[in-house]
């Protein structure tokens, strides 16, 4: 195989004509972004031209924009000449033997969150053919899914075998341009899944094994799109509970929703990347654009996140409500935990009429951990007897944590309702002397506090991603009292 | 069971006590009265454990043990309870999930087997009968939104689910109505037997007619400065603590 010097010099001794033709041979681009970098990852996915042009743009645009400085966190800069923009997933012979190759203090948190031992390998990367039982399985739930018109496969696949639907809709909710990571990941995106839920059709399953056993090597660049057709309905359920690890700090995801009329589309996020060591050093930069288009009358589209890794996270997922009558939900904890950082909340646009929109946020700082919970409400001219309920709760464990809240609302009708509630919290001594009186340690108290503190979140995911949740809470909180 | 010898306790600075003296054998009910501000509510947090209290001097000993070599868990797992003045809240934790885990907590700690699902819910629908809690109140999360007077009487439903050697009621009759008093000690008093002890406190002898002690205490600035039997709360109901300033502990 070539090492990245090896292909740094070959590239060095090539003509940088324009129309540069790849060598699809390559396994690895060398590090740097650059147009030819571009054309080399469209040529390796043996893309069309129109997404080829399609990414163009978008790093044109990337090249004029600025990072956004503008969220309460503070991170070395990037440097996003020495990333390496394409990798081929690994060979076995890269990858760890087995277990017994793995940091002890990841295997004890599989452990702990009781993570099956085949889940385990493949969490960790261990090249055994074992795991794969679980593309069988991945098969026959995609036949089934197909028997009902329903499309769910890679990104990629999507690009080569439903280029209609992709040209159609990417680009729609979050456009190219749209923000400085959102431009870098049309850009350069790796991978990630593709949905299409036809009319009328009620997915019968939550779409989520099959994600977990394909995301591990989408990279760092995940581009989602799901499309609910008039009067569909789709559940989705992206990440894990296990800590995932990834050698490459940053995390620019996209993901957009359309849904139509009548369309229903549940998306819950469990987001645990490394969060770094004790001092933060190692953690990934989780910088995601979500966004959702509730098109349809009557169409309703709910964000739910559990949010416990990363060092630093930067996410607002967002609903545009633009059919009459849609509705929108943000359920959302956020969890900073020693030197993590966390800024997130959510945009919700009310632009048809008599839309309606909830956020409930449940940010819960401790150790050094900041936690910033930004929304922004807005109400458009069009948006006749429009309502939002906002309900923003903060919780403190200890007192070198901070929580902040930053909650925008813009109204330009005034038939519009508007609801805010805003709390912070500080676990209480009281609280915790109360549940060790009745004989219930405090680790164990805590996280029964933390775990009230998120029910009406919780309540929200489906049932047994709603159990792993609860036991990562207790997990990623471990040891923050006491 | 509970000895109490020269215990000075003090919170950020201040000592708060400043020298009790106290003895409750097994099968008695001891009443504790005294002015506000004099510690009785210190005296109770003292026992269970709370570290913002810094015991300065004396000793406490439950059945033998040394109380301050235990955390406040451990002297739960021991037998001791106590019935909070002002019960905390604990939004989203279900009442009934909450009493499960402790008595679980509990039973673990003891080497029991701990109790399924069915089993604890027959033995939380007997005890809220035995103290007249309403069902709907179980499965509401713990004291939030509760009256005083509910919260009071779940904590009394608590003591009679998680059954301890000793319990401390820190005045559990303040926000009662009548009725709810004649539950609450009616409840007590069906706990009540030779292997369990009650320390009482409360300012009103009204409770004391229910719940008949065998001695009762004047804690004074700090200090037991007189006790007796029942026939002393009589006595302070009609003269107040006036005549008591000062007084040295006459124990
Ligand atoms: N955490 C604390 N910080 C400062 N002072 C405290 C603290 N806890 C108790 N005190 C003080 O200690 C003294 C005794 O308080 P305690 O609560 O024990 O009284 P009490 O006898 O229970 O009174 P009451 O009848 O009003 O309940 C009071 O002066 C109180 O202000
Ligand atoms: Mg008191």
């Amino acid at each position: 195989m070539a090492t990245a010097a090896d292909t740094i010099e070959a590239l060095a001794q090539r003509d940088y004509e324009y129309g540069f033709v790849t060598d699809v041979e390559q396994d690895t681009a060398p590090p740097g972004l650059s147009e030819e970098i571009i054309a080399f990852i469209s040529a390796k996915k043996n893309e069309p031209q129109w997404m080829l042009d399609w990414r163009l743009d978008a790093y044109r645009g990337w090249l004029k924009m600025v990072e956004p400085e503008w969220a309460n966190v503070r991170y070395e800069p990037v440097d996003y000449q020495s990333i390496c923009y394409y990798a081929a997933p690994k060979s076995d012979d890269d990858r760890p033997k087995s277990l017994d190759e793995i940091d002890p203090e990841i295997l004890a948190t599989y452990e702990k969150l009781g993570i099956p031992l085949k889940e385990q390998e493949m969490l960790a990367g261990v090249a055994v053919d074992a795991v794969f039982d679980s593309v069988s399985v991945a098969t026959t739930f995609r036949e089934k899914l197909s028997e009902l018109g329903v499309i769910f496969c890679s990104f990629s696949e999507a690009v080569q075998d439903h280029p209609e639907l992709v040209r159609k809709y990417l680009g729609t909710v979050v456009p190219r341009r749209d923000n400085f990571f959102a431009a870098l990941n049309s850009a350069v995106f790796s991978d990630g899944s593709f949905v299409y839920i036809p009319k009328g059709v009620r997915c019968p399953m939550e779409l989520s094994t099959y994600f977990r056993i394909n995301a591990m090597n989408t990279g760092q660049f995940e581009r989602t799109l799901i499309i609910a057709d008039e009067g569909s309905y789709v559940s989705y359920l992206e990440g894990c509970t296990a800590p995932m690890r990834d050698e490459n700090q940053l995390h620019a995801a996209v993901v957009e929703l359309v849904a139509h009329e009548d369309a229903r589309i549940k998306y819950s996020t469990v987001q645990n990347w490394y969060p770094g060591d004790k001092e933060g050093v190692g953690g990934i930069y989780n910088f995601v654009t979500k966004r959702g288009l509730c098109e349809g009358r009557r169409s309703k589209i709910s964000w739910t996140q559990v949010e416990t890794g990363s060092a630093v996270t930067w996410k607002y997922p967002s609903c545009i409500l633009k059919g009459d009558d849609s509705v929108g939900e943000f359920y959302s904890v956020a969890v900073s935990n020693n030197r993590q950082q966390a800024d997130t909340g959510t945009k919700m646009i009310h632009v048809g009429k008599r839309t309606s929109s909830t956020i409930v946020s449940k940010g819960i700082s401790a150790g050094e951990g900041q936690n910033t919970y930004r929304g922004s409400v807005r109400i458009l001219r069009s948006a006749e007897d429009a309502r939002n309920f906002s309900q923003c709760d903060s919780m403190l464990i200890g007192d070198r944590c901070g929580a902040h809240t930053f909650p925008y609302i813009d109204v330009a009708n005034p038939s519009a309702q508007m609801e805010h509630e805003a709390s912070t919290s500080k676990i209480g001594e009281d609280q915790i002397f109360y549940c060790n009186q009745r004989g219930i340690e405090t680790e164990d108290a805590v996280s029964m506090i933390v775990n009230g503190f998120c029910k009406e979140v919780f309540r929200e995911l489906p049932m047994e991603f709603a159990v792993e949740a609860q036991k990562l809470l207790e997990v990623s909180l471990e040891g923050s009292v006491g | 069971m509970l000895r109490v010898s020269d215990l000075h306790a003090r919170v950020e600075e201040q000592e708060i006590l400043r020298g009790v003296n106290l003895e409750v054998k097994a099968g008695e009910v001891h009443a504790v009265m005294g002015p506000n501000g004099s510690g009785k509510s210190t005296l109770a947090q003292v026992l269970a454990g709370r570290e913002d209290y810094e015991v300065t001097a004396g000793s406490l000993e439950l059945d033998g043990e040394d109380l301050q070599e235990m955390a406040p868990e451990e002297r739960a797992h021991a037998g001791l309870f106590l019935a909070f003045q002002y019960p905390v809240e604990i939004p989203g934790v279900g009442n009934s999930y909450f009493l499960k885990a402790a008595v679980n907590a509990t039973r673990k700690a003891r080497g029991e087997q701990e109790l399924d699902a069915m089993d604890f819910l027959q033995l939380l629908r007997e005890r809220a009968k035995l103290v007249d809690v309403d069902e709907a109140l179980l499965r509401r999360p713990v004291n939030e939104g509760f009256s005083g007077g509910e919260k009071k009487r779940n904590e009394i439903l608590q003591m009679a689910v998680l059954e301890p050697r000793l319990a401390v009621l820190d005045e559990t009759d303040s926000g009662l109505d009548i009725d709810a008093l004649k539950t609450v000690a009616a409840g007590v008093n069906a706990l009540r037997n030779e292997d369990r002890a009650f320390v009482v406190i409360t300012h009103y002898q009204r409770l004391l007619n229910y719940i008949v002690p065998d001695h009762v205490h004047v804690l004074l600035d700090g200090r037991i400065v007189r006790s007796g039997g029942s026939g002393l709360a009589h006595e302070l109901e009609a003269k107040g603590y006036a005549g008591f300033n000062g007084g040295p502990a006459a124990a």
